[in-house]
């Protein structure tokens, strides 16, 4: 089926895809590797080019260079015979307000020449049920809610079987309830083979639904891997409340940690916390980790100095402490 | 197991069954390749949404008031029509109620329908990409190529309703206010009933072509951008450009390429015998402006970026 056996096993590869806006480097040269029959989460801050690789993915937009391949097909050359088997939801959901949402699906099924129109009513029905839209099926979209139109996007991409499901920001809108049931409908794809590709800016999202994870910064492609590969590599922390910090941090300096900031806002008492180990993954870092004093040290050692410890924990390091260090922190969109 | 089509009506499945599917597309595919490769199934859904929205509608109704208008007002008044005074053919319509409908195409020719095409064609494209149904009809895939003729066929089969819209409630109001007898032609010639109906269509066939340019003009406007308003008020300007020109004698070298130069060609019609020296120029014409336009609409749409 496929023209070469490497790239059998990706449902997605692109090699130094690269999409420029004029002198803006929207994708800058991301190597992509999606394993079939994984949930791929494609994180990154808003901006950072998600979206345009989606659209280059999918041939909306023409790569400036590098190669995109899908389903084991060059895109955008074999579109015609990959695109059938991909469901798509890009950048939110987009309907015409004056049609039904039945309609609105109708409307887009007859746009896929594969799509046989014989059971083009019963696939329709079983989309809006899959979603749960069945109620507001004959409803004009005009009236559909934020959350609505989200749920008909996602039951447009699943019109038809599809090998791979991309999905920008599927929740978008969707009231927790919601949520969780696109998350269910997630597992539930992937159980049956389906690869899904899930484009996020929330990180929980990514931690609850995904198998695999890649992140963007700037048009860069900055980490990929399995979650528990990207989880592996972070910092953990030490933090203690107590009211007598400045001796904790004197203690905590003794041991060889630095304390980071010594919070005393609201309350009397202070939160110090201070780097424990960085871990990056690879071999040499954990090396660090090992010249770390042991939590029930430092506690021995601040109970022993009179400090009054009334909080200790070892913050491990979560995947979103990961990607605020791989995409920056703050407000700031990416450039 | 596959159903016969291929396609079950589910998501998912083992990659293996999508070769299935892949066969399926051969064989079974012959059945419907006539119909899929020029998308009549598409076209179909496109003069769906075309002539289900209300705006349509809206717009064929008030070409069909124009006629309506005339046939009252001239009912209504007293006085006679004078010969050479007022829009063409008016005179005529105390004759024979049918030439309310030409009537009605003379008024509208120069701007109303040249509007109403201008909406539709101008929409094409740029109204999916407003509403941001263009990436999903790209991705479903549509196919570039194929949602161009289709929304072309669409913006034709406008300009025929549009045409209609003028002529068939012209003619059906003229016959209700007024008698349907022989009438006299331009050349002096007295033509009866059957053959006032068939001129009276012949007129609305040359209008409809007349037409057909201006919409590829539409089309390729369309596909410059995203922003609807923008496209077809850009296309109603052109049609007011052409006019004027075609209306200045400084540049009469230029007349004869302006789209509009032959709209109001359709009197050689309405000679005995029946002069077809514009029908024909025009033709060409309009032929010449889909084929550039088409040409320019695909050049610009089969390779553009769609971010919307």
């Amino acid at each position: 089926m496929t023209a070469e056996g490497h790239s059998a096993e990706l449902a997605i590869e692109t090699k130094g895809l690269t999409k420029r806006f004029g002198h803006q480097v929207a994708v800058n040269g991301i190597d992509l590797a999606v394993p079939r029959g994984a949930v791929f989460g494609f994180l990154g801050p808003n901006g950072s080019g998600k979206t345009t690789t989606i659209r280059v993915l999918l041939g909306l937009a023409a790569a400036t260079s590098g190669q995109a391949r899908v389903l084991g097909q060059e895109m955008p050359r074999s579109l015609r015979e990959v695109l059938p088997r991909v469901g798509a939801l890009i950048e939110g959901p987009a309907f015409y307000p004056f049609l039904s949402g039945a309609a609105n699906l109708h409307r887009l099924d007859t746009a896929d020449r594969d799509a046989p129109s014989r059971t083009r009513a019963a696939r329709v029905h079983l989309a809006l049920e899959r979603v749960g839209l069945t109620q507001a099926a004959g409803k004009k979209v005009r009236a559909y809610s934020l959350g609505m139109k989200q749920r008909l996007g996602i039951a447009n991409a699943l019109l038809a079987p599809r090998e791979l499901l991309v999905l920008d920001e599927p929740t978008n809108g969707l009231d927790p309830q919601g949520t969780r049931e696109v998350r269910a409908l997630v597992r539930l794809l992937a159980a049956e083979g389906t690869t899904v590709f899930v484009s996020s800016h929330l990180l929980a999202e990514v931690e609850q639904m995904c198998t695999h994870a890649a992140v963007m910064s700037a048009g860069r492609l900055v980490a990929q891997g399995t979650l528990d590969d990207l989880r592996r590599s972070g910092t953990s922390r030490v933090q203690i409340r107590t009211p007598d910090s400045a001796a904790a941090q004197r203690v905590l300096a003794g041991l060889g940690l630095m304390a980071e900031k010594s919070d005393q806002a609201a309350t009397a008492d202070g939160l110090v916390t201070a780097v424990l180990a960085v871990h990056t993954g690879t071999q040499e870092e954990s090396q660090e980790s090992r010249h770390a004093p042991k939590p029930e040290t430092i506690v021995a050692a601040l109970v022993a100095a009179g400090v009054r410890v009334r909080g200790f924990a070892v913050l491990g390091s979560s995947l979103e402490e990961r990607f605020v260090a791989l995409t920056g922190e703050g407000f700031d969109v990416a450039q | 197991m596959l159903p016969s089509d291929g396609r079950p009506p589910s998501s998912g499945g083992a990659p293996g069954d999508r070769r299935v599917s892949g066969d399926r597309r051969a064989t079974a595919g012959w059945a419907t390749l006539g119909s899929n490769l020029v998308g009549s199934e598409l076209l179909g859904s496109e003069l769906k949404v075309l002539f289900g929205r209300r705006r349509t509608w809206a717009m064929l109704l008030a070409l069909a008031a124009v006629p309506v208008l005339i046939a009252v007002v001239v009912r209504v008044s007293s006085a006679p029509g004078t010969p050479g005074r007022g829009p063409a053919f008016l005179d005529r319509v105390t004759q024979n109620g049918l030439f309310v409908g030409v009537t009605g195409l003379v008024v509208s020719i120069p701007l109303f329908l040249p509007l109403t095409v201008s909406v539709v064609a101008g929409d094409s494209i740029a109204g999916e990409g407003g509403l941001g149904t263009l990436r999903y009809l790209l991705v479903a895939p549509a196919g570039r190529v194929r949602l161009l003729l289709v929304k072309f066929a669409a913006a034709l089969a406008f300009c025929v309703a549009a045409t209609l819209a003028v002529a068939v409630p012209g003619a059906i109001v003229g016959v209700v206010l007024f008698p349907v007898g022989p009438v006299t032609l331009l050349s002096g010639d007295t033509i009866d009933v059957g053959a006032s109906v068939l001129r009276l269509l012949l007129v609305a066939g040359y209008v409809t072509v007349s037409l057909v340019g201006l919409a590829a003009v539409g089309l390729f406007i369309s596909t410059l951008t995203d922003v609807p308003v923008g496209s077809m008020a850009a296309t109603i300007v052109l049609t007011v450009v052409s006019e004027v020109l075609d209306a200045l004698p400084q540049v009469s070298w230029l007349h004869p390429w302006l789209f509009s130069h032959y709209w109001f060609g359709f009197a050689d019609l309405l000679r005995q015998p029946v002069a077809w020296g514009s029908f024909g120029g025009n033709a060409w014409l309009q032929a010449g402006y889909v084929a550039l336009f088409a040409a320019l609409a695909y050049g610009r749409f089969a390779s553009k970026d769609v971010l919307s």
